[in-house]
């Protein structure tokens, strides 16, 4: 992509094809002896990072599709069975759904990046409107790939934000009816959801090579924002760029693994493991954290439209920053004022990102407007404004001066930066769940799992009996529709054989048909079948049980949670406490009281809960002590049967989590291996260069 | 890349018996997959609705204009809420009607807007009384 290339291939095949195509000169210009700075620091591993992100998104998500149903009835359920049946499938869902959030912390990354060091200013200024264009298809393809589960989450996020463009005069009735295919966010909706999160993806590679293309012909930017002149300023792309960069997505994959392995549920929200259910808002509707921002400067303008408009110019005016900053020096490391206000307002959008988790009320609201002023005043007012009167300190002759001069004091600024990037993270990824910190009910209590942790493991006899607790008591009003019999004999479950699955089955009467004569029948069950619902429908559980249908335990535990609020959540990510669902379940059925605290009038039929968000719960106490008879002399009581059918229950919901964690560790050995031999050979490989 | 056949079709109005409905109570029906909920009003919230300047309001209309004439204890409003499209919660927020609990919008007892961010009222559907105890929506 820099001119024509010498490049002559010795093997007689390839210069037969390097004659008629020459595409291995292409590859051996582009990405060989391109010429690269010397001077680049990590921060530019990040393209690197990003192309990495994209190629396992498409790999991901193409298995991905082969396995889901893009039907409003099916698609929650198929992506569970994908989870729980295709080999591998939960590593592919996890890879796929965390990628998604790694991405976006890549791109950020990267944005920030291009901002700091003046990347956008000429002669680079197409090459920044494309990397602005792939950030917009980002996130409508994120958004749409949070749709397709088909979870509370993805129903209500899309009605919302397909609502946004209602906002339009005159045309904006219209748009909304093609965008849902229909009277309401429905089955069309997801289809054509389906066919665009497939095909957008590709629309971003298409763009990435634009971007790729503009980037080697106006040459990289560089930390010190001088244009390379000599020989000497630049090194071949091939090997130093490539070691370090391979070095850098080893880092990067490291992080992406901690998700991966240990903590797949921390970026997502509990709400989305309850299938989409149209006639029920969620308490608190909040969009994937990378939207944050542009979410709270949705909320912050109080009249529609203008909210609308606001929202979408935030992402808009990116494209104009070439033109708003126009100060001749590039780096901030020579602008000691636009250093200042850069992180001032990375502040802004990290604030603006925990905003954007809050409930619009009160001090949320003010704070919101004030930021989404100072956001747009960065680049409005401060960038301009400081392009006429900053002095900015004067700029080295060339790159390698630039690497001669080179100090020790050069890396405190990238210590403070990392740490606050650190910082943005765990605020941005906690927020999500501390939007709903205060429903007005205790925090559960926190136990001892042994599930919990990065060598956690079921307890095979809690769950055997948790199994028995749930027969003999949950299973009468409660369904566990997604497991099934054979589950139970498998690697990482309760531990039966085979044959005791199959004898377990047998006990159920499981309706099969029709028959030749069209009748449905009942048979016992087989180790295939699932557990049989205990209602034939949802109507019929309402009904029953004074209105509150029981929600099905397959995916409880996942589905519940509770805020940790803040510091908690940051502490949480280097802790790895993933088990709010299991505390939460487990206090509940510890929750009950005979009689409400004084001052509380319960509506009628309804029952005291001390966890349960408002305190009014349908179900009666379920468990008492004795109930239920133990075989192998655990007590009889109901903390240990709360403890044992929460076991079980968090086994049902996540039935493969030993062999998450147990590859997940041997993941980490190899990366971290990986990651310090690419360290060395990358020294080595720049020993001559510094 | 409009509504299928099929999903015109199914569109068709609906025919919703009021009688198992009390006083004070309300019920929340689907019409093109949108929650429609009809409320059986008692006279403090009739009066309510009708006691307010209607001048002072977001989006000024009328309670007479929004209920059939000799119904008016019923209303029947699209429950979808105008701001972002949640669904309101009913009996709830302070003014005797709906709470929409995504940014904290809050109707009236006539569904119209009193508080938060929505810019309109709850939309009434096309609907007539066929009988006094049976309305046809659509």
């Amino acid at each position: 992509m820099s001119g024509p290339s010498d490049y002559q291939p010795s093997n007689p095949a390839l210069q037969w094809i390097e004659r008629r195509l020459p595409i291995l000169g292409l590859m051996h210009s582009s990405f060989v002896v391109y010429p690269t700075p010397r001077n680049l620091n990590y921060w530019w591993t990040f393209g690197a990072i990003l192309s990495f992100m994209l190629g396992i998104q498409i790999l991901t998500g193409v298995i991905l599709a082969m396995h889901y149903t893009p039907h409003a009835d099916l698609a929650f359920k198929s992506v569970e069975l994908l989870v729980r049946d295709v080999n591998y499938g939960w590593l592919l869902r996890n890879m796929h759904a965390v990628g998604a959030s790694m991405f976006f912390v890549a791109v950020y990354v990267h944005m920030l990046r291009g901002l700091y060091y003046g990347s956008y200013k000429e002669p680079r200024e197409v090459l920044w409107i494309l990397g602005v264009i792939i950030y917009l298809l980002m996130m409508a393809t994120g958004f749409m790939g949070y749709v397709l589960p088909w979870g509370q989450m993805s129903f209500w996020g899309a009605t919302v934000i397909t609502n946004l463009f209602s906002a339009i005069p005159y045309v904006g009735e219209s748009i909304v009816t093609l965008l849902w295919g229909g009277y309401s966010v429905g089955n069309p909706t997801l289809n054509r959801f389906f066919s665009l999160h497939y095909l957008l993806p590709f629309l971003i590679a298409g763009v990435v090579v634009l971007h790729v293309w503009a980037l080697h012909v106006s040459g990289q930017n560089n930390p010190d924002g001088v244009e390379p002149k000599t020989e000497k300023d630049t090194v071949p792309f091939t090997p130093h760029a490539t070691i370090k960069d391979m070095f850098g997505v080893s880092c990067f994959m490291l992080l992406y693994a901690w998700f991966i392995f240990y903590m797949p549920n921390y970026l997502g929200d509990a709400d989305n493991y309850i299938p989409a259910n149209p006639g029920v808002t969620p308490p608190h509707i909040v969009p994937e954290w990378y939207y944050l921002p542009f979410y709270a400067i949705l909320r912050s303008i109080p009249n529609k439209l203008a909210g609308v408009i606001g929202m979408f110019s935030a992402i808009i005016i990116l494209c104009f920053l070439p033109w708003l900053d126009a100060a001749r020096t590039k780096s901030s490391k020579y602008r000691p004022l636009a250093k200042q206000f850069f992180w001032i307002f990375v502040a802004v959008c990290i604030l603006l990102g925990y905003l954007g988790a809050q409930p619009p009320e009160g001090i949320y609201v003010i704070a919101g407007r004030v930021l989404t002023f100072c956001y747009f005043a960065y680049f409005l007012i401060v960038l301009p404004l400081l392009s006429r009167i900053e002095k900015p300190r004067p700029v080295p002759n060339s790159i390698s001066d630039a690497v001669l001069a080179k100090t020790g004091s050069r890396s405190t600024p990238m210590v403070s930066s990392a740490i606050v990037l650190a910082l943005a993270g765990a605020l941005f990824a906690g927020s999500a769940d501390s939007a709903r910190a205060s429903e007005g009910s205790d925090k559960p209590p926190g136990n001892k799992w042994s599930f919990a942790g990065p060598f956690g493991k079921y307890d095979r006899g809690a769950l055997q009996r948790g199994l028995k607790v749930y027969k003999e008591v949950c299973a009468n009003c409660h369904g566990l529709s997604y497991v099934a019999f054979r589950n139970l004999a498998e690697a990482g479950g309760p531990g039966y054989s085979v044959a005791q699955a199959a004898a377990f089955a047998s006990d159920y009467k499981v309706k099969d048909g029709p028959n030749d004569a069209g009748d449905m029948f009942e048979r016992a069950g087989r180790p295939a079948d699932y557990f049989p619902s205990p209602f034939p429908n949802e109507q019929a559980a309402r009904a029953a049980n004074g209105g509150a249908a029981p929600p099905d335990l397959s995916l409880i535990t996942k589905a519940r949670s509770y805020g940790r609020g803040f510091p908690m959540f940051i502490v949480d990510f280097f802790t790895q406490y993933q088990e709010q669902g299991p505390d939460y379940v487990s206090a509940l059925l510890q929750g009950f009281e005979d009689k409400a605290p004084e001052g509380v009038t319960l509506p009628e039929g309804s029952y005291y809960n001390k966890y349960f968000p408002g305190h009014a719960i349908k179900m009666p106490k379920p468990l008492s002590d004795g109930q239920v008879t133990y075989d192998d002399g655990s007590p009889t009581t109901i903390a240990q049967y709360s403890k044992d059918v929460t076991t079980f229950l968090m086994w049902t919901a996540e039935p493969h989590m030993e062999a998450r964690k147990r590859l997940g560790f041997q993941v980490f050995i190899f990366l971290i291996i990986f990651a310090g031999l690419m360290y060395f050979t990358k020294k080595k490989v720049w020993a001559d260069s510094h | 890349m409009n509504p299928d056949a099929s999903t015109i079709a199914a569109g068709a109005p609906i025919e919703v018996d009021l009688s198992p409905v009390a006083e004070g109570q309300d019920i929340k029906v689907f019409w093109r997959g949108k929650p429609i909920y009809i409320s059986h009003r008692t006279k403090k919230q009739i009066d309510e609705a009708r006691a307010v300047n209607v001048a002072s309001l977001p989006d000024p209309q009328s309670d007479e204009a929004r209920v059939k004439s000799g119904h008016e204890q019923w209303l029947v409003v699209i429950g979808i809420c105008t701001h972002l499209g949640c669904i309101p919660i009913a009996h709830e927020g302070n003014y005797d009607g709906f709470f929409c609990p995504c940014h904290g919008s809050q109707y009236d007892s006539s569904g119209r807007i009193r508080q938060g961010p929505a810019p309109a009222n709850l939309p009434v559907p096309p609907y007539q009384f066929v009988s006094d105890t049976k309305i046809q929506i659509g």
